[in-house]
């Protein structure tokens, strides 16, 4: 028994996902473990966007189940849940492959629109804020703290105040990552996180993620393309490939598993030989 | 250099005289020949000297447009480019302006009682309209600036606003104090009746169906003649009083009991006072709410819905605020409407209403409070002054919309102000801003 399946924050159970025709996840079963950065890698149009989606709701699986599983205990079913309560409610936050901030807003709004839930509640539905009672005010300058603390984590303090969207682009990623953060969340599910990055922001990157998992009761789940990040940080990785799990382990095993080396570098040429050998099997039989 | 600017007035020349033979051909048929009904049938009149006139005007428009802009080395539109610049410095004057605005506001019925007695009464009745415009911009800004959801018939709630009154007041008796919220809060609740459907509509499909609710409403104003009155409108429509006190010639009238001389001018002052109060309700709750997290989702739908939804904001009950609160001011306008006229009818909520006040919203920037009284104070203000021209008001008024927008294509204020800072607060470029897509 794995680590993961021992104490699971997620576990994704038959998930597969169909968009008319096409089978973009077919039958997928794994789970994520409490504070283990677990990574969903594969090849282009694996499904693994597919996947997040409908963990984080912006999809509907055609079947299977999502189970999102609290530090108290608590289980979610996320298939079932609308997006804003699988963020507000079941605690799972993401990230967008292409970065998806509030351009027009500064950094800290953005972080202070992260703490909606709490904050609405606070100030009674906007009715009681309205009037400025006392909890909300509290509540407020709690949620600024909080989005100083983050803004401070990804080094952006000194820009708080400025747009988001005159961040360069490494740094709009670490303020993506901090505004979900503010979410408060059990899961962070992280698209593409190094997408674009230079050696150094990536570096970074990695630093934030490690951080995150080992300070905060955290547990991320990545979707990578490039093998060396994940197997840098990694905890366990899942390798997708044409929405099928090919592999599911330690990062180390999984590197030397000879069908996730067949997905990204291709088949051997004495395996081309002996496919090619069957698909003409096949067309004699059926000319027959 | 030299060589260039001659070969540059050479060719204005030319292309002037181009200009002018395009002229020609199309002012000779369309202008020099004309039609006309005599008693012996129709008679063909040639107006050549009008035609002069018009290739004239052509050919030396074209030759000083090249010569200053389009074939010189520093083009006279370079001034244009320095008012650009002055976009910060309006941004700057911001903060003085608007308490001077209100100033302003605040004393205008009595700088006008001792500036200009005799015209007084035009002119605050102006002010209560420019007001009432002023008021509704700042309602369908909340939906159109915040939330980035395009509204075309904001004119329905103004009209449910004014029918609320207008049907509560006559039926059952009830005072204006009374009937304001209610029409505000029926018009809130059409406000989410038209937010369910909308809701997963976005961008020019929106526009379409909120069109087609304003359109609507008025259409079922006009024909449910038992109720409405149908085109006959609502007429004796109760003046609001002043804390119970009327504003009549009666012993216990407003003047007797402050003791001053009946005068009709002294409900129009109070008709001024109730609308400015309105609207600095409308501001003031607007104001406030941008700075509380519904507010914020609001501004956050307009930059991006769906990141919204994976922080874990309910895009549908944010939506539906939206329309209801700004739905709910167009009511207390609408009553308010309805109690200065006296009598309303369908004729008042057509289209062209609702395409007015989003062209203030948008002329004045969205999202922008200060940009909004200004677009308001112009547009309206403007169709005043330009009553004299009759027909061409339309057309001043086209052509002004068109220079402004080439000239601040994202209305006068277009900077976002940032609802909470660690430091200062910086105004962020509109460029940054987004506009919503639904």
């Amino acid at each position: 028994m794995t680590r993961w399946t021992k104490d699971p924050v997620l576990t994704v159970e038959h998930l597969t996902m169909r968009f008319g025709g096409l089978v973009a996840v077919n039958d997928l079963t794994f789970q994520a473990g409490r504070g283990d950065i677990t990574a969903l890698i594969g090849p282009n149009g694996a499904g693994k966007t597919t996947v997040f989606n409908c963990i984080t709701g912006f999809y509907k699986p055609t079947e299977g189940r999502l189970t999102a599983r609290h530090a108290d205990g608590k289980t979610y079913l996320l298939e079932r849940m609308p997006d804003h309560a699988i963020s507000g409610e079941a605690k799972v936050a993401r990230t967008f492959q292409n970065i998806r901030l509030f351009g027009g807003m500064t950094l800290l709004e953005n972080l202070m629109v992260a703490q909606h839930g709490p904050l609405m509640r606070a100030s009674l539905f906007g009715i009681g804020g309205l009037f400025g009672i006392g909890s909300y005010l509290k509540a407020e300058r709690a949620a600024i703290d909080k989005a100083r603390y983050w803004l401070d984590r990804v080094g952006l303090l000194e820009r708080a105040d400025d747009p988001a969207a005159d961040l360069p682009y490494g740094a709009q990623r670490r303020l993506e990552i901090a505004r979900a953060m503010c979410t408060g969340p059990e899961l962070l599910c992280l698209d593409e996180p190094a997408a674009g990055l230079n050696p150094r922001e990536s570096a970074e990157l990695n630093e934030l993620l490690l951080y995150i998992r080992r300070e905060q009761a955290t547990s991320l789940l990545l979707i990578e393309h490039d093998m060396s990040v994940v197997m840098e940080i990694s905890d366990h990785v899942v390798v997708l490939d044409y929405g099928v799990k090919i592999s599911d382990g330690e990062p180390e095993a999984v590197r030397n598993d000879p069908k996730v080396i067949a997905a990204y570098l291709g088949v051997d040429d004495e395996e081309v030989e002996a496919v090619e050998h069957e698909v003409e099997e096949v067309e004699r039989e059926v000319a027959r | 250099m030299a060589a260039r600017t001659e070969h540059s007035v050479a060719a204005s020349f030319k292309d002037a005289a181009i200009a002018a033979v395009i002229a020609l051909a199309l002012f000779g048929p369309l202008v020099g020949l004309r039609t006309e009904v005599t008693t012996g049938g129709l008679f063909l009149s040639q107006r050549w000297g009008d035609v002069a006139v018009a290739v004239a005007v052509v050919f030396v428009g074209r030759l000083l447009l090249n010569l200053f802009v389009f074939k010189t080395d520093r083009p006279a539109t370079g001034w244009f480019s320095g008012m650009k610049l002055s976009a910060g410095a309006l941004a700057r004057i911001g903060p003085v302006f608007g308490p001077l605005m209100l100033g302003l506001a605040l004393t205008l019925p009595f700088i006008l009682l001792f500036g200009a007695p005799s015209q007084s009464r035009y002119y605050i009745d102006l002010g209560i309209l420019v007001l009432t415009y002023v008021m509704l911009g700042w309602g369908l800004n909340i939906v159109v600036g915040m939330a980035g959801l395009l509204d075309l018939g904001y004119v329905a709630f103004y009209a449910v606003g004014a029918y609320s009154y207008a049907l509560l007041a006559l039926n059952f008796g009830w005072s204006f104090w009374l009937c304001l919220p209610l029409a505000g809060v029926l018009a809130g609740l059409w406000g989410i009746t038209l937010g369910f459907p909308v809701l997963r509509l976005r961008g020019d499909y929106l526009a379409i169906v909120t069109l087609a609710f304003g359109e609507i409403i008025r259409i079922v104003l006009l024909n449910w003649y038992e109720f409405t009155g149908g085109p006959n409108g609502l007429n004796n429509i109760p003046r609001p009083s002043f804390f119970g006190l009327e504003f009549d010639r009666s012993p216990e009238g407003f003047a007797a009991t402050f003791g001053l001389e009946f005068a009709a001018i002294h409900r129009i002052i109070f008709l001024y006072y109730l609308i400015l109060a309105l609207a600095l309700l409308t501001a003031f709750v607007t104001v406030r709410v941008r700075r509380l997290p519904v507010g914020r989702a609001w501004e956050a739908l307009r930059e991006d819905e769906i990141a919204c939804r994976s922080l874990g904001i309910n895009t549908t009950t944010t939506k539906l605020t939206a329309f209801a609160m700004g739905a709910m001011f167009g009511g207390f306008a609408g009553s308010f409407f309805a109690t200065r006229q006296g009598f309303i009818s369908p004729e008042s909520f057509t289209f062209i209403e609702s395409a007015v006040i989003l062209a203030i919203v948008v002329l004045g920037g969205l999202g922008s409070q200060i940009g909004v009284v200004i677009a308001a104070i112009v547009l309206i203000g403007g169709f005043e002054i330009f009553r004299d021209f009759a027909e061409y008001r339309m057309l001043v008024f086209g052509l002004a919309m068109v220079l402004i927008m080439v000239w601040r294509p994202r209305g006068l204020i277009s900077t976002r102000k940032p609802t909470i800072a660690l430091g200062k607060a910086k105004a962020i470029g509109g460029e940054l801003v987004g506009e919503g897509r639904g």
